[in-house]
């Protein structure tokens, strides 16, 4: 067997994160601040580097990717899948490890890069082909057939800021499609434009799977994961979890029962809004109100939400009049259901300073698998008061007692409810007529 | 496939290394193609367009020639004024364009750099050589001025091709230094414009080299647009060139140049991660 086209040994890689976020409140401070930080800037060089914390977003990350093989990297959110693309693609260096190429690589990290508003349609295919690393004779070649792929032959010599996004999107992505480098690394480049045009790129993408070429895929679409790659590697935090058939490896993915390995932890990492007030903690509750971190599919889903007013707000604020909003995504963002205490059912925040929030989804609602919930408080439309996105993770188990006789599957929707089934006898009705018919 | 296949080695050496020529050259339809979209984009969108690189030398120096020609009565080595200016800040111009553009160039890219990897010196690279469309309109500009004041170049103007592109080299290097501690340092974008200003009267641009004194001369050829500005005078102009001048401003030019693209070279694989 020939040597691996990509060979990934020990890939590691590094972020440092400054200290605790010291963020001015007011312009006083915030104009000392900006005074002082020469100065913190020179004191830190001194070796007072314990300010600084470590964060490990690849570790030891070994693979080799055969000569036309198709391989696909998943994960969830977080796991840094794209960070082991740009490091493959040399867009930043590893801390630590080491990779082998043996041909050209192209990436398609993310469509529309290098595009210029004001250049016509034409001038943006050759510059950002030449970007992607083509040379202008295969450019030439291939115009064509890019712009009949992207379907805007009509206005090529348009700038393209006067395009539609879905038509800006179609170039674009038609350029980088065109690429024709030995490896081609491809990051979630299926969610562009409208559903039609996204089936034509899984089609591109099938041929360029299948015509021999090195491609190494990352996405969340398991669907598309499934049909594209043989091959699969699962990271988790960083590290390969899992690798072999994709088949085998995307099972393990979505299957059911990791969930409780993970704490369902309120995390307020991404977290917008004025912050007068605040969510301070977020948790998913058994039926004795025990916290758990995951829930069966066919119980209740108990969501406790901690909502106080911080301690510098004025005196006197309290929580009355605002509005609290669970968004529960599915693991990879995709909002699916929206709950709010304005409902008919909901509840009126009390006239205090602190509440506690108990939020009821009558199961069964979601398919077994991770999702998370987004939080929001506020007035909608006027002020944000505090909105976290992913703020709780949680797992949903398979059902205690099942309804149906297969396994729920996230392939086969995300939300699970029983329907009532009815059924009629139409065509022992309509018979007789049809005999006389005849 | 039309090439040989190449092998790539990629770790974590941070940076620094050999510069590979092969990739450069598999590139330069970029270099192009960015070279013309700085300039394609340019005067998008102003009333007057590309007249701006007429008017900002055209401009400054009726100002200079009203202030420093006229009412302070600035020596100008026996040619009219507006002619002696209009020679400095020409090159003057274009060094200090160049340099201030590829300062701010890899900053401006920061979406490309973090997006897709091509070798990143073509970035400056491309902003010195869309600066140099502005210098040959401004050129143009010279040609009629002379023609005004009834001054026929000298043949000796062939010269300025060399001239012009230690000018250009001068001006990518310490570009490219520049370029690359703006990432680090966002301090570098405002020191720029202040920066130009104080080597532009560090310079002979708006007065002639003889009014400064003897002894200083020396530490005054080390400014490397020194010698490249008053070769530029003696090139139009059949003067005779100072070479020991211009030779050691060519020199500093030459290894500032080095120094800067050494120090991008270090740099520029964590640009990433830190613009």
């Amino acid at each position: 067997m020939s040597a691996p086209v990509l060979r990934v040994q020990g890939l590691g890689k590094r972020y440092r994160i400054g200290g605790p976020a010291q963020r001015p409140g007011h312009l006083r401070e915030a104009l000392v601040d900006m005074v002082a930080s020469p100065f913190r800037r020179l004191a830190a060089k001194r070796g007072t580097r314990a300010a600084q914390e470590e964060f490990w977003a690849l570790r030891d990350v070994s693979f080799d990717v055969e000569q036309g093989e198709v391989l696909g990297i998943i994960g969830r959110n977080g796991a840094d899948k794209s960070t082991a693309l740009k490091i493959i693609s040399r867009i930043t260096p590893p801390t630590t490890g080491r990779i082998e190429l043996r041909g050209r690589v192209g990436s398609l990290l993310e469509v529309g890069t290098g595009f210029h508003g004001d250049l016509t349609g034409r001038e943006n295919v050759y510059l950002t082909g030449t970007i992607l690393g083509m040379r202008r004779p295969e450019i030439d070649r291939k115009f064509d057939e890019i712009i009949a792929f992207a379907g805007v032959e009509a206005f090529i010599d348009t700038p393209v800021k006067r395009y539609s996004s879905g038509m800006y999107m179609r170039l674009a992505f038609a350029v980088a499609a065109h690429l024709a480098t030995e490896i081609l690394l491809v990051d979630e480049v299926m969610a562009v434009g409208d559903l039609e045009f996204q089936k034509k790129c899984l089609g591109k993408m099938d041929e360029v799977a299948r015509g021999g070429r090195t491609v190494v895929f990352v996405s969340h679409n398991m669907a598309a994961m499934r049909r594209l790659c043989e091959r699969g590697l699962l990271l988790e935090r960083g590290r390969v979890a899992a690798a072999g058939p994709m088949a085998a490896v995307s099972d393990l993915y979505v299957r059911p029962g990791r969930e409780q390995e993970e704490g369902a932890r309120f995390n307020p990492r991404d977290r917008r809004g004025t912050g007068w007030a605040r969510v301070t903690n977020m948790r998913i509750l058994d039926e004795d109100k025990e916290p758990v971190a995951a829930r069966p599919c066919d119980a209740d889903l108990l969501v406790e939400v901690t909502i106080e007013v911080a301690g510098g707000a004025a005196a006197g604020s309290s929580l009355r009049g605002l509005v609290v909003e669970l968004v529960v995504c599915s693991d990879d963002g995709q909002p699916l259901l929206s709950l709010m205490n304005v409902d008919d059912t909901g509840v009126a925040l009390p006239d205090s300073r602190a509440c506690r929030v108990l939020v009821r989804l009558p199961g069964p609602t979601l398919v077994p698998g991770r999702y998370g919930i987004n939080v929001f408080v506020g007035i909608p439309f006027l002020q944000h008061v505090d909105e976290i996105s992913e703020a709780l993770a949680f797992g949903v188990l398979p059902p205690v007692e099942p309804w149906r006789p297969y396994d729920l599957h996230p392939s086969r929707g995300l939300i699970c409810r029983k329907a009532e089934w009815s059924c009629s006898d139409v065509l022992s009705r309509a018979a007789p007529a049809a005999r006389e018919a005849s | 496939m039309e090439r040989a296949v190449p092998w790539v080695v990629i770790d974590a050496a941070t940076g620094g290394g050999v510069v590979n020529l092969r990739e450069l050259w598999h590139y330069r339809d970029l270099l192009y193609f960015l070279t013309w979209r700085d300039i394609a984009v340019r005067y998008k969108q102003t009333a007057l367009g590309v007249l701006w690189a007429i008017l900002q030398p055209l401009l400054s120096m009726v100002v200079f020639t009203i202030f420093l020609g006229r009412l302070a009565g600035v020596p100008s080595d026996g040619v009219p004024y507006p002619i002696f200016c209009y020679l400095g800040l020409l090159p003057w111009m274009y060094f200090s364009g160049a340099v201030a553009r590829s300062g701010a160039s890899v900053v401006g890219s920061a979406n490309l750099l973090t997006r897709v990897y091509f070798p990143r010196v073509l970035v400056p690279l491309s902003a010195t050589l869309s600066a140099l469309v502005d210098f040959a309109i401004a050129f143009a500009v010279l040609g009629c001025l002379m023609g005004w004041y009834g001054i026929r170049p000298a043949l000796s103007v062939v010269l300025l091709v060399p001239v012009a592109a230690l000018t250009a080299v001068a001006a990518t290097g310490i570009g490219m230094w520049l370029a690359a501690l703006n990432v680090r340092y966002r301090d570098v974008q405002y020191a720029i414009p202040f920066l130009m200003q104080l080597w532009m009267f560090a310079t002979p641009v708006v007065y002639p080299t003889s009014i400064v004194p003897e002894r200083w001369r020396p530490l005054f050829a080390l400014n490397p647009m020194t010698g490249i500005i008053e070769a530029y005078r003696a090139a139009v102009l059949g003067r005779p060139l100072d070479w020991s001048t211009l030779g050691v401003s060519a020199l500093s030019a030459v290894l500032l140049a080095a120094v800067g693209a050494w120090q991008f070279h270090r740099m520029e694989r964590t640009f990433a991660d830190v613009v």
